[in-house]
């Protein structure tokens, strides 16, 4: 008999689970010609109840549906975040499926339901549970990936983003069978209490091929391969989605797996993944010329500068990744909502001469961009700044010296590349004639909350950063 | 009796046999075949890690991993269609609009 109790504590994953079935239901009843407006409505007002569900659940932390899943500070962070991200992608969409002629109510349905995979693999406690969320949320955004139908890019992306990403996810099932095999069970805390009585080779095995596998979910290299082109060909919106959502839910599974299972010999593993992400990331956003293939690159950087903080280790490291992870998702929805915007029909803008003169052309479009970039350098009074400081600051406290020497040259070759943008807009004169369509109402908002955001968090990072304190505390208690 | 190292074996040659074919084959549903074969690679050393441990969830797992591939198979084929319905061809080479 299940208690009542363990449904609340799933109600955020229920609740997207019933809306996405709802859009997906009243979808065909529409016509051709409706533009699918009133379905991004009710995928909306499901993705704020699972917020306020998740915001629910903390007066019902515990273990639920034998020890399946575990509701925690920890996990609620990551719903809430997830929730998020969701939402203003949603708002983020209105006006650009409109003017892409995407007409196919799914889309909505697709996010919701896959925000339901990364919710989970927030708070499964189990590994199988944790690859079957995995999937759910993987194979959502394959399809999303190719949700430019006509567009044969769009299309190629999508391909190319399932055939690496199942690979990459049978390592992880690998893994699990390895540590399956070493320990006799999948629960995390039952492999943690026998991993504490030494470790056999095979789960040495198993950590590795796991991080193989999560490692193409964050793209760190040396997985990193697939970010760029896929993040070229995929619907910019997508790319918001899938560039925050799946990576903030990897990064906390990785944080469970890593941390509450005490597993052994990541350390190196996780360092040599750091330093490449960083470096390989921002070499190669050094010459690209468009704008999304820069931001690809650049979240592959992102994602290093947070491994630097998994290897500091323990609670301070653990809090300083659950920040970063908070304010890369605020800067970079943001910053892949304003390419969504400029991109025009069919995506044809999106190259660093089209923005060139935007600081005349659009100056309120061209000052968010800004904010936006300042922010993925560091600058401070934006999120990014104080996600960076606390990184580096928890690296300093582990004495890994040489990581935050790389990890400070990485983002003085970073600010380069930002910048090049910000000069593009304001010090340029256009090349040719790129029309600005008028900012929709929808889009307007999503970007002020992402704004919003990262300003909160770069002035009063207190809250969270207490917030993030106290989950790290329950993970490695 | 045969030994378990006797399956883990195998199932590692099976894994390594799908990766090899998902790295130099040059049809993506030959590719896409390669991946199935590693999922069930995978699916052998669960059976095997459950029948040594005497714990029966490892069966059910692979019942998990079998729905999941399914699932997998439909959103891939279909990919594959609608690529192959842009460009008319299915050698991963050709699909090339975005440099790696």
């Amino acid at each position: 008999m299940i208690p009542s109790t363990d449904y609340i504590r799933l109600l955020p994953e229920l609740i997207l689970i019933v809306f996405g079935l709802l859009v997906m239901l009243i979808e065909p009843l529409l016509g051709e010609h409706n533009n699918r407006k009133g379905l991004g409505a009710i995928a909306l007002m499901g993705a704020v109840l699972s917020i306020l569900a998740s915001f629910y659940q903390t007066g019902y932390e515990g273990a639920a549906f034998f020890d399946m899943i575990h509701v925690d500070t920890f996990s609620i962070f990551f719903h809430v975040l997830i929730g998020l991200i969701a939402a203003v992608v949603i708002l983020a969409s209105f006006e650009y499926l409109n003017l892409q002629q995407i007409r196919y109510g799914e889309y909505y349905g697709l996010i919701l339901l896959s925000s339901v995979g990364m919710m989970l693999m927030s708070s499964a406690v189990e590994l199988v549970l944790i690859f079957i969320a995995l999937e759910i949320s993987s194979i959502g955004t394959y399809i999303l990936a190719g949700f430019r139908r006509n567009a044969p890019i769009s299309i190629e992306s999508s391909m190319k983003y399932f055939l690496l990403g199942s690979f990459a996810t049978a390592f992880f099932l690998y893994g699990v069978a390895l540590m399956f095999g070493a320990t006799g069970s999948t629960s995390v805390y039952t492999i943690a209490t026998t991993l504490a009585q030494g470790a056999t080779p095979l789960a040495y095995v198993g950590i590795a091929l796991m991080f193989v596998g999560l490692g193409f979910k964050v793209a760190s290299a040396p997985f990193h391969i697939w970010t760029p082109d896929v993040y070229e060909g995929a619907p910019a919106p997508v790319v918001a989605f899938m560039s925050t959502g799946p990576k903030a839910a990897a990064f906390a599974v990785l944080l469970r797996v890593l941390f509450a299972t005490e597993a052994p010999g990541w350390f190196w593993l996780i360092w040599a993944s750091a330093v490449l992400s960083m470096t390989l990331g921002n070499i190669g956003a050094l010459v690209q010329n468009n704008v999304k293939r820069l931001l690809a690159y650049s979240s592959i950087a992102q994602a290093g500068y947070i491994l630097v903080a998994f290897a500091a280790a323990k609670d301070i490291g653990i809090s300083a990744v659950i920040f970063y992870a908070a304010a890369y998702a605020a800067m970079n929805v943001g910053a892949f909502a304003v390419a969504s915007h400029l991109a025009n029909v069919g995506e044809k803008y999106v190259t660093l001469d089209d923005y060139a003169g935007l600081g005349r052309r659009a100056p309120g479009l061209a000052a968010v961009l800004t904010i936006f970039m300042l922010s993925l350098i560091g600058i401070p009074v934006t999120g990014g700044f104080l996600a960076k400081f606390y990184v580096f600051q928890a690296a300093m406290q582990s004495h890994l010296t040489g990581l935050v020497i790389i990890g400070v040259i990485n983002s003085a070759v970073a600010a380069y590349y930002y910048l090049r943008v910000i000069v593009y807009m304001y010090m340029r004169e256009p090349q040719r004639d790129v029309p600005v369509l008028k900012m929709p109402f929808a889009l307007g908002v999503s970007l002020a909350a992402c704004l919003a955001a990262t300003i909160y968090l770069g002035v009063l990072p207190g809250r969270i950063l207490d917030y993030a304190m106290a989950s790290a505390r329950v993970l490695v208690r | 009796m045969v030994p378990i190292s006797y399956y883990l074996v195998l199932s590692a040659i099976l894994f390594a046999c799908g990766v090899l074919g998902f790295l130099i084959k040059r049809n993506v549903i030959t590719i896409f075949m390669s991946i199935e074969l590693m999922l069930n690679a995978v699916n052998l050393s669960f059976v095997a890690f459950a029948s040594y441990w005497q714990a029966l969830s490892g069966q059910v797992f692979v019942f998990f991993v079998m729905v999941v591939a399914a699932a997998e198979a439909a959103v891939g084929l279909a990919i594959i269609i609608a690529v192959f319905r842009t460009r008319q061809t299915l050698n991963p080479d050709r699909v090339n609009l975005l440099k790696l």
